[in-house]
């Protein structure tokens, strides 16, 4: 779920300078291989590959809108440049057909496909590093049994010179950092389970830990709160401003619902990552929801705030969010809402009200939230087309003044505009 | 309070408080029939009208949030005698049971061909995904929105039913 | 004193219409209303007594012609008719008929439909029962009528009635080529005699109207915001209520806070009767603020526990399913029961297939239009039993049953008894205590998802065997039920009506006797099997409210049957087609399934591979209406569950379609909304309240999911009787859905939804 915070380190690496980084960005190509037969694979490894590649998102990246499922296709845009994300099926000529599992093993590790090419750290492969020789030989066993998908790759448009791949080897020598990681013998099982899995394929550090001005992920400020396609990826440490901290069973709630009502719905990026922890064993959602849950108390622990309402004080600061708040939002998000009668939380609960950005609840209102077609799940209608950006500012701010007690945003019109032109990218 | 908004070329100043939803205003105060109640949540669409050329959920957009803005409603397309080009063609389709669903998915459909002069069976279907039937007419609806599409693009239509 | 039915008819309440232009009086009258009898629409609900046995359809009930019929001076005609346009194209088609056998330009024909006061009461417009009840009337009143008129001019002429003809255009010509317009033969005409069974009916060669595809006259208003809707009604002085409960049907809400609504801006009144709630006010989004404001309060639960799903709000398993079933205590009835000596059993296949309980759906909430004026009671209803919604109304407000009027105006689309009924009686309760105001009610859509009826869960269980001919010589079907009939017919039938002080009782559920059904509908098989034994374990006692859903029982009992069929065809390896034409002995039958072979290429279609197949299924809906077949070819996502239906073909035999074109748009949306239904929906229950309350919760399918292509082939049968279409589909779809699957993935799926997330759970990974 990380689509653009490698753009910036790409482009650390050009001021990097290239030779040094050019001497070791040589990779030779693996053998190409016949295709594996599907019958040839165990079917509990495949069986295992596909909970694996769910909890890391594989399919989320690696399929089109409406597309072939890992067929890829899919445009990751960003200010630098569109690419696109490739076809994983076993098709020979387009696919991964004649990949050993020595050079996708290097790929997923590394970041360099079978010909030798760098990939792009659109890949997490300094998390997926992390991941055992049996997961990777699942994910295999499992890509490899899927039906191969004739989808050719779409050219990248980068702009100059970031479609120099060479130039990414650089970047790994500094934030690409090999090997497992060690088991902390002070937690349980459980909790070593859900490190494992966060910290490698599940990669949640990509989105919630900052990264560094070369687009490294600050190893020192880790789940201290990130950004992922213009959203706020909330931190996971002591800093989280949820009203009501969370626990573990709250997080597996979310995780595996995409809703908890105590906090609220998986939006924006998030919302795949929940649908993809909707169907796999429960006790992998479990380990993530207790370690994931632990870094809040590593941190800086304490009980929350709790929710507030300043209705009336919002109302004559902001008289016409207001309004606006009440025929657009109301319906849904006022006491006596049937969806709050449905035991769904109320705004005072919301996460993204108590952030420092309005980033969040900026995009919300513009974009709404859906669940995957044709599942049941939390729903927002978009407002990008009957709200200006004024009115947008109106809302937000409203909401601001009514359900938190942090200072009020600024520049919240430019805000939407921005958020606007992002939504209405490829 | 008084709201001046335009609908279908008409100015309207309306006495209405500021977050009453357009679509209580265009049926109660306007008279207006096209926009249908159908959830007052934004999910089905049976109250899609377009604000300044884009479809909206009327029912969840405030009629402050419009005032001097550009609404257009399904009345704005055509009339019963001289119906627009794509009324003509849910008509030659019979792309209603019910119709309830209908002037909401008529209105979607024109923001398509608004901007998509040769739109692909694809685009027509991820475009009207925010609209609901019920009847089950949604075959018809696609065949419906395909003929304007050719009609609006110059290709010959077939003789419309009269 | 006692009257028989016919002592009533013989005296009929009389209104007289006088025509315009110095026309003909024409009087008109109704027949007597008889309450607690199972008649039209043959879905329960009261309806008119039979007291003309030897003519057709609804004139049975009404043989008067001027109950259907009456010509004015200037040679316009209006036709009455009972039932009601529920989107579903009756008044175009019933134009038609009347058009035809008038032999007049559809054009002339003004129709009105069901309002107490005007025309025949024919019951429910329900079970696909229009056609067959109110066609039929309307086909032979109009023949009596052209036949009176032709008598008529022949009386004038002084010549043979023979040697006339009728012109198509209102006139009847003489030999001599004189011509004399249906309006001046009226003049001296009365229409206040009783239909004959044998007046010649014109010949389905000549027919001008009849059979032709011609635009419905509903449509052209309905796509350019005409007043095309009871939701479109203003009148003048209205209000606006809203009705206010709980979350869902057996809650309450806990002290609402009336004080702080009755002192809003705008709100005219808060009307209270009983646990009745409604507010009133002067603008809706008024009405709808105080409605949430009264919502803020508390809820409890005031009946019983809801049967909640083993995840909390998730939909429920068919385990589930049967298991709540189970703990109601059966009447057995049984449907059918034959012995043949056969030859031993070689294959045999027992099964359980499941459906949940379902959500009409309706786009539009329902709505309601009262009135209480001059100590009168109008209704304007969207309602298929418009008379039932009088009688609902004057038993629950005490008042004279002649003071009540119930007059039908369109609504969105209902498929069967959904917030339609209760909305009514809603509206009359708020109008009672606001005199002189018309209110105008509308339901939020929470309160559609809450508190309508739902289509009732059902579990079958069948077991079949097959001998070495591949013969069927076993077959067995049970199924177990709640009654789908709980059409209301008193005050204890609506939501109002237990909420008043003192409330109504809510009536006992009942079965609807075979061969109709409701639970057992389509439980018999119209195929020729040996030992058969069909038996419906009837459950009367409801733990969700539920009543008709479009076609009842038949979705189930057809997708059950239709399923085992293909499951005994793929133990034996043999064509599931074949299998069905070797034991069906209606040609009718036959042929549409034929048709649909034709039609679809069955013998060419792509076989299953895993990720593409084909399956068909057929039923003739009651074995008594239109006959169909359906075939779909599927394409599998193996990654998500996801079955696209990349191509659906279905052939019907209705009889003599009415409208070719009405009769595949019924078909077509049948089947869409059979997919919905069988591929996606289910209502979910925790224990306080049903989970659901908006689109979100219960998703239906969207243009991502319509078929590739839908074609529909109709069976001409000139001349042939009506027989009713617009639930034919919904059984074989279902079925055929199912087959589908099954030959695409070799993984047979029992239990409804055949939903993405159980067709991937089933196929597993590899």
């Amino acid at each position: 779920m990380r689509r653009k915070h490698w753009v910036g380190a790409a482009a650390a690496c050009i001021a990097l300078g290239g030779l040094a980084a050019l001497a070791v960005a040589y990779r030779a190509p693996l053998p190409a291989i016949a295709r594996p037969d599907a019958a040839s694979f165990d079917r509990a490894r495949v069986a295992r590959g596909a909970v694996l590649a769910a909890i890391g998102d594989c399919a989320v990246c690696h399929t089109a809108d409406r597309g072939a499922a890992y067929a890829g296709g899919r445009p990751l845009p960003t200010p630098f440049g569109t690419l696109y994300t490739t076809n994983i099926t076993p098709d020979i000529a387009t696919g991964i057909g004649t990949w050993s599992l020595d050079a996708f093993t290097r790929a997923l590790r590394e970041g360099v496909a079978r010909d030798g090419h760098h990939l792009y750290p659109a890949l997490p492969y300094e998390h997926y590093t992390h991941v055992t020789d049996g997961d990777v030989e699942a994910l295999y066993a499992f890509l490899m049994t899927r039906p191969a998908v004739s989808a050719p790759p779409q050219p990248n448009h980068m702009i100059f010179p970031l479609g120099f791949r060479p130039l990414l080897a650089g970047w790994k020598l500094l934030f690409l950092h090999r090997g497992a990681l060690p088991p902390r013998t002070d937690r349980d099982a459980q909790w070593n389970r859900g490190a494992y899995l966060v910290e490698g394929l599940g990669h949640c550090g990509g989105c919630h830990t900052p990264r560094n001005p070369l687009g490294g992920e600050e190893t020192g400020r880790a789940y201290a709160g990130g950004v992922a396609e213009g959203w706020v990826a909330p931190p996971l440490d002591g800093s989280s401003p949820a009203p009501i901290p969370w626990t573990a069973d709250g997080l597996y709630r979310y995780l595996r619902t995409g809703m908890d009502g105590e906090h609220g719905a998986a939006a924006g990026p998030m919302g795949p990552v929940t649908h993809d922890l909707s169907a796999i064993p429960e006790d992998e959602v479990r380990a993530i929801a207790v370690y994931v849950a632990s870094l809040r108390m590593d941190g800086r622990p304490g009980p929350g705030p709790g929710p507030v309402d300043h209705a009336d004080a919002a109302a004559q600061a902001h008289p016409a969010g207001a309004a606006l708040f009440a025929g657009a939002c109301g319906g849904c998000h006022e006491a006596g809402a049937p969806m709050l009668t449905g035991g769904r939380p109320g705004l005072g609960l919301a996460s993204g009200l108590q952030l420092e950005e309005p980033a969040n609840v900026v995009r919300a209102i513009l974009e709404g939230l859906r669940p995957p077609v044709g599942a049941a799940g939390p729903f927002m209608p978009p407002f990008a087309n009957s709200l200006t950006d004024g009115q947008v500012a109106e809302v937000a701010a409203y909401l601001r003044a009514r359900y938190s007690d942090r200072p009020a945003w600024t520049n919240l019109t430019r805000e939407s505009a921005t958020a606007r032109k992002e939504g209405q990218q490829p | 309070m008084t709201i001046t908004l335009t609908v279908n070329g008409v100015d309207h100043a309306v006495d209405a408080p500021p977050d009453t939803p357009l679509l209580y205003v265009l049926r109660d105060d306007l008279a207006l029939n096209g926009a249908k109640y159908g959830c007052g949540l934004g999910q089905c669409g049976a109250c899609t009208v377009h604000v300044d050329g884009k479809p909206v959920f009327s029912c969840v957009t405030p009629v402050a949030a419009v005032a001097g803005r550009r609404v257009r409603t399904v009345e704005g397309l055509g009339t019963v005698d001289t119906p627009g080009i794509l009324q003509q063609a849910f008509i030659a389709e019979q792309a209603a049971q019910c119709g309830y669903c209908i002037s909401g998915m008529i209105m979607r459909a024109q923001a398509l061909l608004d901007g998509v002069r040769r739109p692909t069976d694809a685009q027509i279907r991820a475009h009207m995904q925010p609209n609901l039937c019920r009847c089950g007419t949604h075959g018809r609806i696609l065949k419906a929105v395909r003929r304007a599409a050719d009609m609006m693009g110059g290709t010959v239509p077939q003789a419309v039913r009269s | 004193m006692s009257m028989s039915p016919l002592d009533h008819a013989k005296a009929p309440s009389r209104r007289a219409f006088l025509g315009g232009g110095g026309a003909l009086v024409v009087a008109f009258s109704l027949a007597p209303r008889a309450l607690a009898q199972l008649a039209g629409g043959g879905e329960g609900g009261a309806g008119p007594a039979v007291i003309a046995p030897d003519l057709k359809g609804s004139l049975k009930n009404h043989p008067w012609l001027d109950a259907w019929i009456r010509v004015d001076g200037d040679g316009r005609v209006t036709v009455f008719t009972g039932k009601v346009e529920l989107g579903q194209g009756i008044r175009t088609a019933l134009i038609q008929v009347a058009a035809e056998e008038l032999d007049l330009p559809p054009g002339a024909i003004t129709l009105v439909t069901a309002d107490t006061r005007r025309t025949p009461d024919e019951g429910l417009t329900a079970g696909s029962h229009s056609m067959q009840d109110s066609g039929t009337a309307i086909l032979n009143a109009a023949a009596n009528v052209r036949m009176l008129l032709t008598n008529a001019a022949a009386a004038l002429w002084r010549v043979p009635a023979g040697g006339l003809a009728t012109t198509g255009d209102g006139h009847v010509r003489g030999p001599d080529g004189r011509l004399a317009a249906y309006g001046d033969l009226a003049a001296g005409l009365s229409l206040h005699v009783a239909a004959v069974p044998d007046a010649p009916l014109r010949n389905p060669a000549d027919y001008r109207t009849l059979g032709k595809p011609l635009p419905r006259v509903d449509i052209p208003a309905k796509l350019t915001g005409g007043a095309a809707y009871l939701h479109d009604m203003r009148l003048p002085g209205m209000l606006h209520a809203r009705v206010v409960r709980g979350p869902a049907e057996g809650t309450r809400l806990v002290e609402p806070d009336i004080q702080a609504v009755e002192a809003m801006p705008g709100v005219v009144k808060v009307v209270r009767r009983g646990a009745f709630l409604a507010v009133v006010a002067e603008r809706q989004w008024t009405a709808i603020q105080a409605l949430r404001h009264l919502q803020r309060a508390a809820h409890a639960r005031v009946t019983a526990p809801l049967p909640a799903g083993a995840a909390t709000g998730a939909p429920l398993s068919g385990d589930a399913v049967e298991a709540v079933l189970n703990t109601l205590t059966p009447r057995d009835i049984a449907i059918e029961d034959t012995r043949t000596p056969t030859g031993p059993a070689v294959h045999t296949v027992q099964a359980r297939y499941t459906r949940p309980w379902i959500s009409h759906g309706s786009i539009g909430p329902s709505c309601a239009l009262a009135r209480f004026q001059d100590g009168e009671m109008t209704i304007w209803t969207h309602s298929q039993g418009t008379f039932d919604v009088a009688r609902v109304v004057t038993e629950l407000l005490g008042l004279p049953a002649e003071k009540v009027h119930a007059i039908h105006a369109e609504g969105a689309g209902c498929y069967g008894q959904n917030g339609a009924d209760d909305v009514a009686a809603d509206a009359a309760v708020i109008a009672f205590a606001v005199p002189g105001r018309p209110i105008r009610l509308q339901w939020m859509r929470e309160q559609e998802f809450g508190w309508e009826p739902l289509g009732p869960g059902m579990v079958t269980r069948l077991a079949a065997s097959l001998d070495a001919d591949n013969r069927i010589v076993a077959w067995r079907h049970e199924v177990w039920s709640n009654p789908h009939n709980n059409r209301p017919v008193g005050a204890g039938g609506v939501l109002a009506g237990a909420e008043v002080d003192p409330p109504f009782a809510a009536p006992e559920g009942k079965p609807i006797p075979m061969p109709e059904g409701d639970g057992s509908r389509n439980s018999n098989p119209l195929y020729t099997f040996a030992n058969t034994h069909v038996l419906y374990h009837f459950l009367k006692d409801m733990p969700v409210r539920v009543s008709a859903l479009r076609s009842l029982g038949a979705h189930l009992n057809v997708f059950s049957i239709e399923s085992m069929l293909d499951e005994l065809a793929a133990a034996a390896g043999i064509d599931p087609l074949a299998l069905r034409l070797a034991h069906m002995e209606d040609p009718r039958a036959r042929d549409v399934m034929q048709a649909m072979a034709a039609g679809f290429d069955w013998a060419g279609r792509p076989r299953g591979d895993g990720r593409r197949g084909c399956g068909m299924a057929f039923a003739r809906y009651k074995n008594l209406g239109a006959y169909c077949a359906v075939a779909l070819e599927v394409e599998i996502d193996r990654e998500t569950g996801r079955a696209w239906v990349r191509r659906a073909f279905a052939a019907v035999d209705c009889g003599q379609p009415a409208n070719p074109d009405g009769v595949r748009n019924q078909i077509e949306g049948g089947l869409i909304q059979s997919l919905s239904w069988t591929g996606h929906e289910a209502m979910a229950f925790s224990p306080e309240r049903r989970a659901a309350f908006d689109w979100s919760g219960y998703p239906i399918l969207r243009f991502q999911d319509v078929p590739g292509t839908i074609d529909v082939r109709v069976v001409d049968r000139p001349g042939l009787p009506f027989l009713g279409t617009a639930e034919a589909a919904q059984g074989p779809t279902a079925a055929a859905l199912a087959n589908a699957i099954a030959d695409a993935t070799g993984v047979r799926l029992r239990d409804m939804p055949l939903a993405p997330d159980r067709l991937k759970a089933a196929l597993g990974p590899v």
